[in-house]
Formats: C-alpha cells, structure tokens, sequence
C-alpha cells in the first residue's frame, strides 16, 4: 500500500460518502454542503492525476459558482425556515435498483476497456508545457477552436436567458 | 548563504532522519510543518497589522489611538483577543449549529489560503503550483462561500438580507478581477506567481499596465469588504450584517480575516504588479527579497487605510451598477487592448512599454469620453425642480 | 500505484448516486444537485482516462473543459427556471409541477 493509495482511498471514500449524504439529507442546506464537499474531493482526485488546472477551474466554477448558486436557490424556494414533507417521492425503491443496475452496468462495461488493469503510465512527456498545449489547442485551427467557440455561445445564451426568466414580472409603466 | 530557506529545509530534513524517520515520511512531516508555520505566522501577523491599523486610522482622524496597554498601546490587540476568547459563545435559538460554527473557519481558510502561494523571496514560497493565480481566484471564492452560511444560519431576517447583500457584492466584483488578474498572466506567459515576478525583472507590470493596477486595487478592495465598499459590516446600516448574531471567538475569527485579507491585498498587488521580491542586490542576498517584498506590501495596505478613511460609503445599488456598467466593460478593454498590444508590439523592454502605454492611453480616453457623455445625461434629465417641458438648458434649478 | 480501475470505479459509482439522487427526490434543487455529481463522475472518468490511456495528446482536458462549461450554463438556467416556477406556483415538488401532464 503505497502512500498515494492511502490518500486515493481516503479521498475516494470521503468523496463517495458525501455524495451519498447529498441525495439522502432531507435538509437542503446541509446536502449543499455536502455537495460541497464531494466536489472538493473531486478536485483533490485531479490534484491525483496531475490535471493541477482542472482542479482550480473545478474549486472557481464549481464551488465557487455553481454551489452558492444552488445554496442561493435553496434559500429562495422555501416558506419557512425548515423543511416540510418527505424529501424521496414513491418510487424511491425503483430509483435505487435502476442506480444499482446502471452501476453494475458500467462496471461491466469498463471491464472490457483493454487499458483497465494499466498502473500509473510512465511520467508525462511535457509536464511543464502541459497548460500551454491546453491553451493552444483551444485556438488551434485543427484542433478544438470550434468547440471553444460554440461553448462561449452557450455560455451567452445560457447568461442572457437565466437573467430573462429570473426576472420579476415586468411593470406596467414600460420602465427600460 | 545563497538558498538560507532551502539550507534549513535540509537541515530539519537531516535532523529527522538521523532519528530514524524514513526519507519520504521525514519530507512529508516537514511540509505539514511548515504550512502550520506559515499559517500560524500570518494569524500571528495580524496582530501587529491590527494595532497598525488602529493607529494610522487614529492618526488620520486626528486623535492618538490605543495607547495605553503596552507601550504605544501595542498590547491592544492581545488585550482585544483575551476578551473575544474568554466570552461566552453564543447560540441563539434556533440557529444550525454545524453551518454556525462552520462560516467563519470557511471565511479564515480563505484569506490564509491564499499565502501558500504568494512569493516572499526567491525560492521562498510555499507551494509554487504553476497556476497559482487561479488558484487564488479559487481560494477566494471560498470566502463567499462562509458568510453566505454565516448569514443564514443566524436565524435572523437581517443577518440574511445582509449576506444576500454581501454575496451579490462578492460576486459580483470577482468578474472583474478575475478579468484584470489576466493581464500580468498575459504579459508574463505563465499564471505561476514567481514566474510572473521573475517576468518582471526588466518593467514592473504596473508601468506596462497602470489602468489594470488600479482595477485590481479598486475591486480587491470591494472583495475585501472595505470602504467605500464596506456595506458588508456596516454598523449603522442593517445591523453589522451576516456577523449580528456572532459572539466570541467566532466573530473575532471574521474580524482576523477581515483585517489579514487587507494585507494579502497588498501581497498579491505586490506580487502581480510591484516587482514582488524584486529590487537592487536582491540576487546576491535573497534576504533582501523578503524586504522587498514587504515593504511593497505595507505601502499598499496603508494606502488602502488611507482610502479607507477618506471615503463615504457607496449604496448597495450604485456599487453593483459601477461594477457591471464601468468595471467590467473597462476591464474588458483593457484586457483586449493589453493581448492586442503584446501581440502587435515589438519584443524590447522600451518598445513594449510604450505600446503598452499607448493602449492604456487609448483605453483611458475613451473611459473618459464615455465618463462625460454619462454625466452630461446626468446634468440634462428633467428632476423634480425642473419638470421636462420647462427645463433650461443646463437643467439647473431657477432660484 | 493506483490502477486505472480504480478511479473508474468511483466515477461509476458517483455517476449511480446521482442518478439516485436525480430520480427519487421530490425537490427540483436537489434533482439539479443530483445532475451535478453524474456532471462530476463524467468528469472525472475523462481526465483518468486521459492520464491513463493518452496523456500525449491533451483532448481529454479539453473535453473535460467543455463538461465545465455546459455544466455551469445548465446550472444557471435551470436554477432560473426553478425560482421562475417558485414565483408562480410557490412550489418546487418536481410532482407538482405537472400543468403539462396528461
């Protein structure tokens, strides 16, 4: 048991056991935080598979965004202080087998990866020049600047139509 | 003494394993030891910073400051500090105790956070990762993060209106930042802190960026929560805000970050546009650097006391529409014009500056043409004394 | 070292858990935290895959780039909509939104 399999299976079980407390906690805030925190493990495994920068981008957008948007839209879709009502609808019994099954799925599908057994691959060739190489082809003609192009569309149309339909509902004076 | 840091790094080293401790376990004790130290150092530091800060404030407003604990009352703050920790820890009624206790660790671990990778002196840095400026944006965010959790689990109306309040600034005032922290990634080519104080041997970033030096200070300031953006803790507003329910060491907790984050300000100012360790004979005696380094720092952090006490309030609705409607597209100027300028210009130190110059000056003519446009609308729309179809040409009020 | 199988079976079983959490809870904010763990494993299986099986070529990270993005704007949007219903209904119980149902 190498030292990096210690932190590995500490990590993973950290970040498994929060993810069960998100979709079991009936208290919304506190599943937040747990989301929270599985996300923060999340970034600790790219830390593990030396991808430093998705790691940061993960903490900015995910933690740092996503999460206080979700805390945000807790607290402003409720009456009252506290929870009222079951949390699970009826049918929480199906959801749990097709969860189990899909899991059971996926496992049998990775066993059929030929690179499934692989340990650590050798060091990367160019670790350094890594986040440029990241850079470039994300404007690189023949590599992925089309799809940089159209996620910044999405990303203004995703902006522009939150900010309509949050909106409060326009008055009748035609102010701006 | 050429690598003092690395010299006692390998001395402990040799220490532990001459007691018997394995190599990488011994390596791996030190590193846990020495993020301790550091972020034991910093809280340590706010101590002095606090005391400093009361009397420059003191100073400014024409009176002495503390002056009697201690010797020019510099025992204040450890008098303050016995006080918050000997009193009770109070839990209003109702409150969520976990999400309560947890806001002001999560504030704390922000702000120090963010030391790990800011750059004392030449190879006297905590953890140089080679995106360390995302990592500060993300370390940062942290922080909104607690006192959205401080605010609501107080159980109080207005300590939740005062994190509403607080957040919408926080967040709001990161896009600019976030925007203008990209122009010395730009100039340099690297997000890696001492990269980009090394970058900064031949021309300091903030003569190659002057208009972005100050986006920085402007919106560093709102994310620090200081005046004139200090809305967030403002005692004759709503009630101190997200804190009002706080007690103890709890809310002493939320004043260290508060107070510590102005100096981290004046570290990452440093860092990305002063020079950071940079200075005469710095290479010879890297000692130096941590001088260096620090007297840049306390040159902003009193600057930033200065503005602090010179400065009324902004309202909530004029803050957040400065920073969508002037900061943000002004930060988004200048990064374009900076990208534009470095591709465009030629490759020496002198050429370099001036186009860089040049595209500052373009940016701030046209803020400035805009600035005027703005308040000439201002000037000419009806008010209440002038009612539209009377109005005189300048709509000034007929006495 | 750690084996590829490793990480691959926690992608999998994070990927199940929001898949559990999308499909038995009555609240749209928790089915939206559901979507952003399965977002995660997805994630997280592309980057092991590329560390593991590719590490030259840098399409993984890039891809995994693009899972950031389309997961911010869907959590934006539906976030929106979920507090546009809540103005309207007072309610966001996944099953009581059901004007379109048959």
């Amino acid at each position: 048991m190498t030292p990096l399999q210690i932190v590995f299976l500490f990590v993973a079980a950290f970040t498994l056991l929060s993810a069960l407390l998100v979709v079991t906690r009936p208290n919304l805030v506190h599943a937040s935080l747990w989301l929270i925190a599985a996300l923060a493990g999340v970034a600790v495994l790219f830390v593990l598979l030396e991808a430093g920068f998705l790691a940061a981008v993960q903490v900015v957008i995910y933690i740092g965004a996503i999460a206080i948007l979700i805390i945000f839209a807790v607290m402003l879709t409720r009456r009252v202080m506290s929870d009222s009502g079951p949390q699970v609808n009826r049918n929480w019994w199906g959801a749990a087998l097709s969860a189990l099954l899909i899991f059971g799925g996926l496992l049998g599908l990775f066993s059929q990866v030929p690179a499934v057994g692989s340990a650590f691959p050798a060091a990367i060739a160019n670790a350094d020049g890594l986040l440029e190489d990241l850079g470039r082809s994300l404007v690189d003609v023949n590599r992925y600047v089309l799809p940089f192009e159209v996620a910044s569309v999405l990303l203004l149309a995703a902006m522009i139509g939150a900010i309509v339909i949050a909106r409060p509902a326009a008055r009748e004076e035609g102010e701006e | 003494m050429s690598d003092p840091f690395g010299q006692i790094g390998q001395f402990f080293l040799n220490l532990l394993t001459g007691l018997g401790v394995e190599a990488g376990l011994a390596s791996f004790l030190l590193k846990v030891a020495g993020a301790a130290a550091l972020a034991t150092g910093c809280l340590f530091s706010t101590f002095f910073l606090i005391w400093a800060e009361r009397k420059l404030l003191a100073r400014l407003q024409d009176r002495l400051g503390p002056n009697r604990t201690g010797p020019f009352g510099m025992l204040q703050t450890i008098a303050d500090f016995a006080k918050l920790v000997t009193k009770e820890l109070i839990f209003p009624s109702g409150v969520d105790r976990p999400v309560f206790l947890l806001a002001p660790l999560l504030v704390v671990m922000s702000v120090v956070g963010i030391w790990a990778v800011v750059p004392f002196a030449p190879r006297f840095i905590a953890s140089d990762v080679n995106v360390g400026v995302l990592y500060v944006v993300s370390v940062g965010s942290i922080g909104t993060l607690g006192i959205m959790l401080a605010g609501w689990s107080s159980n109080n109306k207005y300590a939740l209106l005062g994190a509403f309040r607080t957040v919408a600034q926080l967040v709001s005032y990161e896009v600019p930042m976030v925007l203008v922290m990209l122009v010395p990634v730009m100039l340099s080519g690297s997000m890696g802190m001492v990269a980009i104080v090394e970058q900064q041997r031949s021309m300091w970033f903030v003569v190659l960026a002057p208009i972005a030096f100050i986006l920085f200070y402007i919106t560093s300031l709102a994310e620090n929560g200081r005046a004139p953006f200090d809305l967030m803790e403002a005692e004759s507003e709503i009630a101190t805000g997200y804190n009002v329910e706080y007690s103890g060491l709890m809310f002493g907790m939320f004043f260290v970050a508060e107070f510590l984050h102005a100096f981290t300000i004046g570290a990452l100012a440093t860092t990305l546009f002063l020079g950071g360790w940079l200075g005469p004979g710095v290479d010879r005696y890297p000692l130096l650097g941590l001088v260096y380094f620090l007297g840049k720092s306390a040159v902003i952090w009193w600057s930033i006391i200065w503005v602090r006490m010179s400065l009324p309030r902004i309202r909530i609705d004029q803050m957040l529409a400065l920073n969508w409607k002037f900061l943000t597209p002004l930060a988004l100027g200048v990064v374009v014009v900076t990208a534009v300028a470095d591709k465009v210009g030629p490759a020496g130190t002198l050429g370099r500056t001036v186009v860089q110059l040049v595209g500052n000056g373009v940016v701030l003519a046209f803020t400035l043409l805009a600035l005027r446009a703005y308040a000439a609308r201002l000037r000419n729309r009806p008010t209440l004394a002038t009612p539209p179809a009377a109005s005189t040409s300048l709509g000034a009020p007929a006495q | 070292m750690i084996p590829l199988s490793w990480f691959l079976i926690l992608a999998a079983a994070l990927f199940s858990i929001g898949l559990y959490g999308v499909l038995a809870r009555r609240n749209a904010v928790a089915i939206l935290m559901g979507i952003e763990l399965m977002l995660n494993a997805v994630n997280l299986n592309l980057v092991a895959f590329w560390r593991y099986v590719a590490p030259g070529s840098i399409a993984g990270q890039a891809f995994a780039v693009m899972v950031f993005a389309v997961a911010a704007s869907e959590a934006a949007v539906g976030l929106a909509l979920i507090l546009s219903i809540y103005r309207q209904r007072s309610t966001v119980a996944a099953e009581e939104i059901n004007l379109l149902k048959w």
